[in-house]
């Protein structure tokens, strides 16, 4: 019991660094990659390669002063950023982040929980995201605040839905909520991405709009609304709002990973054949590795589409996605039913 | 007292300390943030009733959905304690008195039952996982189940048909 406790401490202290770190340097990388998208060289006074520079804006924001304006709610004012940091972390806890390590005669899973409602967990995780944002613009007092916080949650509330109904379409294909469980079916067959092609894409574009991530990054649109629901905020709890938006960035990633490409499966090996160690090691970079396409794939969207206009983005949510994705599921059912048919009318 | 009892008793006292306080505090939307706060407490319940599938879609369509929209008109038409309008004494009353007959009329339903003297099995029964849930919705309850998304259904197209600009 003790070494459960001890393990899964560790485990959870590991999952939680390695997102605060890797989203740190998702900072870097954007400016990097924005930087060579625009034909500019972007960071590269701090360290070598500007390498130090996610460090040096940490400091800075945590130097800076921290103002709370009269007239708002003093809690829900810090309540605000704190909520969207803590959702942002606590998808991360059902993630399976590769196979069983054996180290200490114990067999030890790369996974905080295995939740067997999973990927509905997920969910719930995510539809508490908007509380982050709405509470923190209401608690500012400022309209323009509101104005972003507002639009982040219609916006979040309207692709929730056919971010739902799309991974309905692909329960029906696994038959499981588990993620673990779908890792282990992707390992044994093909990816979940070829039975599910329409699915992944539909997901693809509801998250780029539950992350608030251009082109869906109405709630912070500058144009219009000065900093959106962040205007208020100034030192590390601005810092907080901004970077819990690259963990979401993080996780959805990995999400889509797990979903969609396998998971920890290493593509065109048998893992059978090779060292339990080894292999969990590999599967764990593996993941890594298609989390890193997918987070540059985020950043090459940001910087090449232009923005939404508000209509735009409400009509594609509700007239386009959610049509498409019914559509998806039923077609999905329908074949589901033929097959076990023996492919009979 | 075993964990599930200290989880019990903690999830109890905050469920009922937030209902009272989505009465008692001045401010819409501090009682919209503790009407969610309930919803947790409860989805808390569930978990140790081992119904997880309901626990989970209690905490995103109640607290996830439903309380972000309730946030959402509070927050538009800026209610607060000043722009209230002032209740007559005796409607609070009434508000009272039938608020707690309906309270009486509960308890009664409650302790005359037969599930009154094991209202609570912890841990117990696989009812709530989402399969055996699936198989009662779809096959000894289908019926009620489809009216009552007809009735959404309706719901719905209500909705639009007020919402709709007259021409």
């Amino acid at each position: 019991m003790l070494a459960l406790i001890i393990e899964k401490l560790v485990l959870i202290v590991i999952v939680v660094m390695a997102s605060l770190v890797i989203a740190m340097y998702a900072t870097y990388g954007e400016r990097k990659i924005a930087a060579i998208l625009q034909d500019r060289r972007g960071p590269n006074r701090a360290g070598p390669f500007g390498i130090l520079q996610p460090l040096a804006d940490g400091l800075k924001l945590f130097f800076k002063e921290e103002i709370i304006p009269d007239f708002s709610s003093k809690f829900l004012f810090i309540l605000g950023p704190s909520l969207a940091m803590l959702t942002a972390i606590m998808t991360s806890a059902i993630v399976p982040w590769g196979d069983k390590v054996h180290l200490f005669n114990r067999d030890i899973s790369l996974q905080i929980a295995d939740v067997n409602v999973g990927i509905l967990y997920v969910f719930a995780v995510v539809s508490m995201g908007v509380y982050g944002i709405m509470i923190g613009s209401w608690a500012s007092n400022n309209k323009f605040s509101l104005m972003g916080g507002l639009r982040a949650a219609s916006q979040i509330i309207s692709y929730e839905l056919a971010m739902g109904i799309s991974i309905i379409a692909l329960l029906m294909v696994t038959g499981t909520l588990s993620l673990k469980e779908m890792v282990l079916q992707q390992q044994a067959g093909y990816w979940n991405i070829v039975y599910q092609p329409v699915g992944f894409l539909l997901f693809l574009i509801c998250a780029f709009a539950e992350c608030n991530r251009a082109p869906f990054d109405l709630a912070e649109a500058e144009s219009e609304l000065i900093g959106g629901y962040h205007t208020e905020y100034s030192s590390m709890k601005l810092g907080f709002y901004l970077f819990s938006e690259y963990i979401n960035m993080f996780i959805s990633s990995v999400i889509m990973s797990t979903l969609f490409f396998g998971g920890y499966d290493i593509p065109f090996v048998n893992e059978a054949n090779y060292d339990q160690n080894w292999i969990a090691l590999f599967g764990v970079l593996a993941l890594m590795a298609k989390v890193v396409c997918f987070i540059f794939f985020f950043m090459w969207v940001r910087w090449t589409i232009p923005r939404f206009r508000y209509d735009q983005l409400m009509n594609l949510g509700w007239k386009i996605l959610i049509p498409i994705s019914l559509f998806n599921m039923l077609v999905t059912g329908a074949i589901i039913l033929l097959k076990e048919n023996n492919w009979h009318f | 007292m075993s964990i599930t009892e200290i989880l019990f008793w903690g999830l109890s006292v905050l469920a009922l300390f937030s209902a009272v306080m989505v009465v008692a505090s001045k401010s819409p939307v501090h009682s919209i943030l503790y009407l969610i706060v309930v919803f947790f407490a409860i989805s808390g319940h569930y978990i140790l009733l081992n119904a997880q599938f309901l626990a989970i879609v209690n905490i995103i369509v109640y607290a996830g959905a439903i309380m972000v929209l309730f946030l959402f008109v509070v927050m538009l038409m800026n209610l607060n304690a000043e722009s209230e309008p002032k209740k007559h004494r005796m409607l609070q009353f009434a508000g009272l008195i039938s608020g707690g007959c309906l309270f009486l009329v509960l308890i009664a339903a409650i302790s005359e039952s037969a599930q009154a003297s094991n209202l609570v099995q912890m841990g117990g029964g696989n009812n709530g996982l989402i399969k055996n849930l699936g198989m009662v919705l779809f096959k000894d309850y289908v019926l009620p189940f489809e009216i009552s998304s007809v009735l959404f259904l309706s719901a719905m197209i209500g909705a639009v048909v007020i919402g709709k600009k007259e021409r």
